[in-house]
């Protein structure tokens, strides 16, 4: 009887949810047909939307599309050019004597005490809506007096029922950079900083202590100044640096230097603001095109139009083949064009790749578990659609991620360390041993590039083929590029005084030690599995010691490792972001840098000094060329591979171009919502016969059932029992 | 019965300080604050002066446990232990380490988590209890065995695997509820179906099996017989009779989850896009939240010694011979 109730319930259920014109399946109720939405995901919670204070690609989803830094990368054109964004002009930069006299352009690097970025924006940008602009009749600002319980009961910004809006200027700059500084903010990048904006370690400690002493909910950073920066009027800023550091002006491509209204600082910094959590890690104000009008960072993220944004145009030009690929056929037109990006939190990827195949999310990538569903590689080698995705005219796009992926050798260790002939030949024969191309086309499904050196194609320094083959390495033979045989490997061991991985001293194969992260997983085991045998291809024995991600970091970081698997991802497209993991004063063991490897050389770290500080020139990638000509013969690395990002898009979706250093790129975006509309209605028909045959097999075990129990409720003399 | 619960509540003090010591002691053997201030501040450019400074701002810059530097009480006060420990015991779990108000984020997260769980332990609840119901009343015969069978079968599967399948069978092959998502108010049913359908179904081995145990204990005793001597028919018996007295052993399972409902569950928010709570330990584990992991894992003690009281209370109420004292 209740089973029956059960049944009733569950398909009235199914029939009230459905009750509208679009399919079962559809998973956005409240759509609507007049906004151009655009459907995406997010896979985990972002840690924090604070400029000063966010530090990864997920977060910069959003943070790209609300705070505009004074410059931005040319959307199309590459490789990458820095463009104006909300500066009016490129920045001037001058290079300044101990005196504080200006130095020609040219001026020998040591000539330079300090260089003087000054910025000038373009006047009447406007920040977002917010209610921590707007005032009263008496100009009074309505919300920086609230009380506790008035703040109490404010659960998120749209309880505010006024919002207002102002001018950006110079001082909303400066500001931000001062909070990097602030030691409550504790801005990731501010460690780095202070090495080259002047005054910066001196004005944190003021900070600090002011700040200890401070009693007042709110801390003005307006009232504390430094060397470092400097208002020069309303729209014009200076930031002065120490010595040169020419690639300080992709910093101000990134968000660290985007502007914060101290108004919003001060409207978030009111007491019961953070029960809420109402402050800049989740509420974020900027002038960008996009403003975010939900946040639910446990469930969905919403981009809204900035409706104060004040407009810019899609680019006219780019690279030669960009109006092949359709990339200029919205030239022109005014930004932003969707009204609204709408990201759902998917953390599994089989449910985020189904529903992009039902159309509900309009891009996506391609998950390990997605790959032979999505893409075969042709007899070239070159990846493409397989027939079923092709059919739904979905089309892919793969980009060169900004990255370089390395199997590292601690310098310091005494067995694969140290600049002797011996540890160098030992590491080259690894480093032929290793078959990164296997590894690729194993545990990455061909979703990488074989690295020949740290810089990754599209960055200036890069070189292709036999140009920038490593010589050691690989071999150019009948016009192909080749890995030198495992005999070569073999010899360089012997030389190395390991005649078939034994060691002299033990007359035992040679030990050595692998730390890696995690081992838990199958796939993991399989990679530690593959090491093992690319070793044992030389008669060495490797031990695989697998951890956590905090101990392997700190093994790392005291330099108790031997062997390891690293990674850098670039902040911006510069050699200098790729070669300074080698260079010795970034040693992670004596300075903490990022050079974990400890390499020292000192004809590298001069041609280092030298190339950090050079323009794009011939001359620059001479000193490039040489230095990876250096790293490959000593080996403190094996180069292993560049990542390459696989993204899918509907046929709806206006062509895209992918770059892992541009994070505004959504103002470009367009879809075609009719034709969104007419492919989900057709995907999405469900389909009941497959209900209605298991409501069939239900009846026919129901019927023996049924019989059963009217025969023992009627003739209980049947019982078995 | 005041007397018993205060006593309860005392008796869970120890408990919930024991609970608590030991999330400290296995949290902080695999981690140090140093890992979490690194954790938080990102894989670059990271210094030990910004450490230094992260672990001053979130209170981890104190001994785990004694102070030797400290005077008089201060030694145990002023430990991170102490400090981290003393506001959970008013409910007052502060912020994450990544900034959010954790209080906040609970009370928000806890009725999705309610919404999925709830209906799964009703219908399930339901189900097994009258499929339970119905192999008892075919025991003996070849429905009996072949229900165990199928029993069997289900409980072998795992929860992976019934998500996974009912997630390409009826949200991709069928296309009868989304695949996964979730939405407040009516609109948010048909976002539950399928996860509710597949957590009944997953349930459905190991709950039948179960109440089928309680039956087939009760339906040997005498009142059964005599009942059925004054002629009444099977099902009544069962359904009236027999339920009635198996619902000491039902409350006590099910009782005792009812307060846990509001922490969800792991893998179903996952998989389903519910932002419920399971997911929020998920993610607090991921990213070393500490201040997360604590909060979840003293609210998850609290509301089972909440859940045990209760089924003892439950216990008065169904059976009239209970007294608690």
């Amino acid at each position: 009887m209740l089973g029956k109730w059960y049944g009733f319930i569950l398909l009235l259920l199914i029939l009230l949810a459905g009750c509208d014109d679009k399919p079962l399946n559809h998973p956005y109720p409240s759509e609507n047909d007049e906004t151009r939405v655009f459907y995406s995901h997010f896979t985990g919670r972002p840690k924090t939307l604070d400029p000063a204070r966010s530090y990864s690609v997920d977060e910069a989803l959003f943070t790209g599309q609300i705070y505009e830094p004074p410059l931005q990368y040319h959307y199309l054109k590459r490789p990458y050019l820095l463009t104006p964004l909300t500066a009016a002009r490129m920045p001037v930069i001058t290079y300044l004597n101990a005196k504080g006299d200006p130095l020609p352009k040219d001026a020998d690097e040591t000539q330079i005490a300090y260089s003087m970025y000054e910025i000038t924006l373009q006047p009447g940008i406007q920040y977002q809506p917010h209610p921590g602009f707007a005032k009263d009749h008496q100009g009074q600002y309505r919300y920086h007096t609230l009380s506790k319980k008035e703040a109490a009961t404010q659960q998120a910004l749209v309880d505010f029922d006024e919002t207002d809006s102002r001018e950006l200027t110079a001082d909303d700059y400066v500001y931000q950079i001062k909070r990097l500084a602030h030691p409550a903010t504790q801005s990731p990048i501010f460690g780095f900083m202070e090495n080259h904006i002047i005054g910066f370690t001196e004005y944190q400690q003021l900070l600090q202590q002011a700040y200890e002493e401070n009693t007042n909910h709110f801390f003005d950073l307006r009232k504390y100044d430094f060397p470092g920066v400097e208002v020069v009027d309303r729209y014009t800023y200076r930031i002065y640096l120490k010595g040169k550091y020419p690639q300080f002006i992709y910093w101000l491509a990134m968000h660290f230097f985007a502007p914060i209204p101290w108004e919003v600082d001060y409207f978030y910094s009111q007491s019961g603001m953070e029960q809420h959590n109402l402050g800049f890690d989740w509420y974020p104000v900027g002038t960008g095109p996009y403003l975010l009008s939900e946040n639910n960072p446990n469930r969905r993220m919403t981009l809204q139009k900035n409706p104060n944004f004040r407009g810019e145009y899609y680019p006219q030009e780019g690279e030669l083949e960009d109006e092949s690929k359709g990339l200029l056929t919205l030239s022109g037109t005014l930004l932003p064009i969707v009204d609204k990006f709408v990201f759902t939190l998917e953390r599994e990827a089989i449910p985020r790749w189904n529903k992009f195949l039902q159309g509900y999310y309009d891009q996506s990538g391609i998950a390990t578990d997605s790959f032979d569903e999505a893409i075969q590689i042709d007899a070239l080698g070159k990846p493409e659609l397989t027939s079923s995705i092709a059919e739904k005219s979905i089309t892919l796009k793969t980009s060169i991620d900004p990255s370089v992926y390395y199997l590292g050798f601690n310098m310091l260790d005494p067995v694969v360390g140290g600049a002797s002939e011996r540890a160098r030949k030992l590491r080259l024969a690894i480093a032929v041993a290793l078959d990164f191309e296997e590894y690729i086309s194993i545990f990455l499904n061909g979703r990488a590039v074989v690295a020949n050196g740290l810089v990754p194609p599209g960055v200036f320094g890069y070189r292709s083929g036999k140009g920038g083959m490593n010589q050691k390495i690989y071999e150019f033979k009948n016009n192909k590029i080749k890995r030198r045989s495992l005999a070569y490997a073999k010899r360089l061991l012997l030389e190395a005084g390991y005649a078939n991985g034994i060691d002299p001293k033990t007359q035992q194969p040679l030990i050595l030690n692998y730390d890696a992260i995690g081992g838990a997983q199958a796939n993991e085991r399989a990679q530690f599995n593959w090491m093992r045998k690319q070793f044992a291809k030389l008669g060495i024995e490797l031990y695989v010691k697998s951890t956590h991600y905090n101990r392997f970091r700190e093994k790392i970081r005291t330099g108790n490792s031997q062997i390891y698997m690293w990674g850098w991802s670039a902040d911006y497209p510069d050699p200098e972001n790729f070669l300074f993991l080698l260079y010795g004063p970034n040693g992670k063991v004596s300075h903490g840098g990022e050079n974990t490897s400890n390499y020292h050389n000192a004809e590298f770290d001069s041609l280092f000094k030298k190339m950090k500080g050079m323009d794009n020139t011939s001359e620059r990638q001479v000193i490039i060329d040489k230095m990876r000509e250096i790293i490959q013969g000593d080996s403190p690395l094996v180069f292993a591979y560049h990542p390459k990002s696989f993204t899918l898009y509907h046929q709806w979706v206006s062509p895209r171009k992918f770059s892992g250093i541009i994070n505004n790129g959504l103002k470009y975006v367009d879809i075609d919502m009719e034709k969104r509309q007419s492919q989900r209605k057709q995907w999405n028909q469900s389909n009941f016969w497959p209900l209605l045959f298991l409501l069939g097999i239900f009846v026919a075990v129901l019927i023996p059932v049924v019989y059963r129990f009217w025969r023992k409720e009627h003739f209980p003399m049947d019982r078995i029992d | 019965m005041l007397g018993y619960i205060l006593r309860r509540l005392l008796y869970a003090m120890p408990v919930l300080i024991g609970v608590n010591l030991i999330t400290f002691l296995l949290f902080f053997s695999v981690n140090t604050p140093d890992d979490m201030a690194r954790s938080q501040l990102g894989a670059k450019y990271v210094t030990q002066n910004a450490i230094e400074h992260w672990k001053q701002q979130h209170g981890y810059d104190k001994p785990l446990f004694f102070n030797q530097e400290s005077v008089g009480t201060g030694k145990i006060t002023e430990t991170l232990f102490y400090t981290k420990s003393v506001s959970m015991f008013a409910f007052h779990f502060g912020r994450s380490d990544g900034g959010r108000n954790i209080g906040h984020d609970i009370v928000q997260r806890m009725w999705p988590s309610l919404a999925l769980a709830a209906p799964v332990l009703l219908l399930g609840l339901l189900t097994n209890i009258i499929l339970a119901i119905v192999i008892v009343f075919f025991r003996g015969s070849y429905l009996e065995t072949g229900g165990l069978i199928l029993c069997i079968i289900l409980m072998s599967i795992s929860s992976l695997f019934y998500i996974i399948f009912g997630q390409y069978f009826i949200g991709r092959v069928m296309q009868l509820t989304p695949i996964s998502g979730f939405s407040g108010g009516w609109h948010g049913i048909k976002f539950l179906i399928l996860p509710v359908v597949i957590g009944v179904i997953g349930g459905i081995g190991t709950g039948i099996r179960w109440y089928r145990t309680l039956f087939l204990e009760e339906i040997n005793k005498d009142y059964v017989r005599t009942a059925r001597a004054k002629g009444l028919s099977q099902m009544r018996v069962l359904f009236v009779h027999v339920l009635k007295n198996a619902m000491i052993p039902i409350l006590t399972g099910v009782v005792v989850i009812i307060p846990s409902l509001f922490l969800g569950s792991l893998i179903m928010e996952s998989f389903f896009g519910i932002p419920g709570l399971g997911s929020y330990t998920i993610d607090a584990i991921r990213t070393q939240d500490f201040a997360i992991v604590r909060s979840m894992v003293f609210l998850g003690a609290v509301l089972y010694i909440a859940g045990l009281i209760l089924t003892d209370i439950s216990y008065t109420f169904v059976d009239p011979r209970v007294r608690l004292k």
